[in-house]
């Protein structure tokens, strides 16, 4: 355990070395630790405070403001689901129930064999070919709750 | 023979690498272009034969074999299909013809015209004709461009920027993303120019996360523009200008352009109060032209053909054309770049042919998730600035949301209450308590409270006046337009009587 945090922590800490002579280096570096990790872990938070002097507290203010950034890990597959008018308007919010009712969770859960992973979205700007959703990163327009839980085998 | 492919988030979204790797195995050479913007007919193909181009709608990689055999019909050349011929495309012009990463096919297309005649005329000669343009900020706000710059021109400082907000994430808007990833140049062009005119020589490409294809297409052009002199030493001038793409983090407040600013410097993105305007103390406390992507994208063109041919289009104070986005439930989704002017049901009925299920258009919403709610008897009104806003709506980003018959108004209204307190800031309670109060009110109205209507009126009031931003000041427009236009549906008696 010791020595897989010691190596996470030279990997954190090349990755701030990479970022720190940026203009405003804070949300790249979280971008490349989620990145690499996945997720924000907290390893990362004492060294990234340290070296842009700023507190703890400020570094988790930020960290918890953007929608993008974990603290844990999402589950082997990530569904991003349009809430957005333009989806809502061709059906996106019954898709979206009949998913989440399918796989028995709520936004922003994980089933619990950790295989996937529910998340909203606010417009991913396929708003002609809606409703839309991203699947591992993959976006995907005019989609139905059956192509979607296909994706990800369910 | 070439084949054109687009490489569009929306045409991959609907298949079109399938599409392209078919045609690559068939052994064609296969060009992956922009977007023409009929998303209804994504993936559109083209075949280039002979100088001319036919297009082909929807295609699969079943079709490849009998469109290359001469078997599926074509629809004629693109430009000939009445919803490209009926646009006027000026900051579109490129997207869709061109493939979007071959530098000397931009030039070929007029690319770098601007920025040639840029140079020339210089620090005032730009501030010059962008107000001669009579050019505002596409983003939303209207603003106009040339004031802003001249603004940032006369800050005295060390250090000035140009920041282009590419995080604009209002629903039914994707003009950003398409020109991002169909004519990306001329968004370096326009920042190039920007630079010129204020005397900045760093400029930020703040993208949002959710626009994938857009934020690798904008990394390539960098790196492209680099090499080739663009950015640096502007084409071996005196002049010097650099560009950095940076990635937000699922923020819908940080296109609000002071919690751009904040998010880019590594803060929470909360807005910051106005004064002091981010024209004299903006990134780092430096003045900063922040400006949307179509803004920024439109300035080659007014360059490349003078102000006043683009303020020869448009209506009263609104001038050039505006790239509408039409989507939602319509027949022919799709980007139409028009002048300002045409009546808003010329563009549901005419051009969008209407709804996609078939049914009656009950509303459209114009201008993102905060804009108003429009009923088909205000079909009327113009595209432009002063005549959405005499109709108690707005333009914003030009998003145009079509919704049939079938949509639950009180529902929409309380969606959107939902989606100001999900994404607000939190800094200004109007907005941050306010929202969450709307979403309350509304359940109580739907529950049966009649009385709860006037409370969300003068909810809706508090926010207008006291949000510190449009997030929270600008929620009550979908709201109340939703309450004004279709009261029946808060009467709350539907659920009591079922």
């Amino acid at each position: 355990m010791d020595q897989q945090k010691a190596e996470e922590l030279v990997l954190i800490q090349g990755l701030i070395n990479d970022h720190i002579g940026l203009e405003g280096p804070l949300l790249p570096l979280l971008h490349a630790i989620q990145s690499a990790f996945g997720h924000i872990p907290a390893t990362a938070h004492a060294p990234i405070a340290e070296a842009l002097n700023i507190t703890r507290a400020e570094l988790h203010g930020v960290i918890s403001f953007y929608h993008d950034f974990r603290d844990k890990p999402a589950g082997v597959h990530v569904i991003k689901l349009c809430r957005a008018e333009a989806c809502q308007a061709m059906g996106g919010a019954a898709m979206s129930d009949a998913i989440l009712a399918k796989l028995g969770l709520d936004w922003h859960q994980t089933t619990r064999d950790g295989r996937v992973t529910i998340e909203p979205v606010y417009c991913l700007g396929l708003c002609a070919c809606a409703p839309a959703a991203m699947v591992d990163g993959k976006l995907k327009g005019r989609v139905t709750a059956a192509t979607i839980l296909a994706e990800v085998g369910a | 023979m070439k084949v054109y492919v687009p490489r569009d988030a929306a045409a991959r979204a609907l298949g079109a690498d399938a599409v392209a790797d078919a045609f690559a195995k068939a052994g064609v050479r296969v060009i992956r272009n922009g977007s023409r913007g009929m998303v209804w007919l994504e993936p559109l193909v083209e075949i280039e034969e002979g100088g001319a181009r036919r297009a082909y709608g929807s295609v699969t990689p079943a079709d490849v074999a009998g469109i290359l055999s001469g078997e599926v019909q074509s629809l004629g050349p693109v430009e000939d299909i009445p919803f490209f011929a009926r646009q006027t495309r000026l900051t579109f012009a490129r997207c869709g013809l061109i493939d979007p990463l071959d530098l000397a096919e931009y030039e070929a297309h007029g690319g770098l015209a601007g920025l040639r005649r840029a140079l020339e005329l210089g620090s005032e000669g730009i501030l010059a004709e962008v107000k001669d343009s009579g050019l505002r900020g596409r983003g939303g706000a209207g603003f106009p461009t040339g004031i802003k710059w001249e603004t940032v021109a006369r800050a005295q400082a060390d250090r000035k920027y140009i920041v282009c907000n590419a995080d604009e994430g209002d629903s039914g808007t994707f003009a950003d993303r398409m020109l991002m990833e169909g004519d990306p140049f001329s968004l370096i062009e326009g920042m190039v120019i920007a630079g010129i005119a204020v005397g900045a020589t760093k400029g930020f490409v703040y993208i949002r996360s959710e626009y994938p294809d857009a934020i690798e297409v904008m990394y390539r052009v960098v790196e492209i523009s680099r090499k080739n002199k663009i950015l640096g030493h502007v084409l071996h001038s005196e002049h010097e200008f650099d560009i950095e793409i940076r990635v937000g983090a699922g923020a819908y407040v940080c296109g609000e352009e002071t919690s751009l600013l904040n998010s880019l410097e590594g803060k929470r993105g909360v807005v910051r109060a106005k004064p002091p305007l981010p024209a004299l103390e903006g990134f780092m406390g430096r003045p900063t032209v922040v400006n949307n992507v179509i803004s920024l994208g439109t300035i080659p063109v007014i360059l490349e053909k003078g102000a006043a041919h683009y303020a020869g289009f448009g209506l009263g104070r609104s001038k050039g054309t505006m790239p509408i986005q039409i989507a939602g439930n319509v027949a022919r989704g799709g980007l139409f770049e028009t002048a300002f002017g045409m009546p808003l049901g010329a563009l549901v009925n005419e051009i969008a042919g209407g709804t996609a299920t078939g049914r009656p258009v009950k509303a459209v919403q114009v201008g993102g998730p905060l804009g108003a709610y429009f009923a088909p008897e205000k079909f009327d009104t113009p595209f432009a600035y002063e005549e959405f806003d005499g109709q108690g709506g707005l333009i914003g980003h030009a998003g145009v949301v079509v919704f049939d018959e079938s949509a639950d108004m009180r529902a929409m209204a309380r969606f959107a209450m939902e989606f100001c307190a999900v994404e607000s800031c939190g800094k200004c309670t109007p907005c941050r308590i306010g929202a969450v109060r709307g979403v309350e009110t509304i359940d109580r109205i739907a529950a049966g409270d009649a009385s709860a209507v006037p409370l969300l009126v003068d909810l809706c009031e508090t926010m207008k006046h006291g949000s510190l931003c449009a997030l929270g000041g600008f929620t009550p427009y979908p709201v109340m337009s939703a309450l004004t236009q279709f009261p029946e549906e808060f009467a709350g008696h539907r659920e009591a009587a079922e």
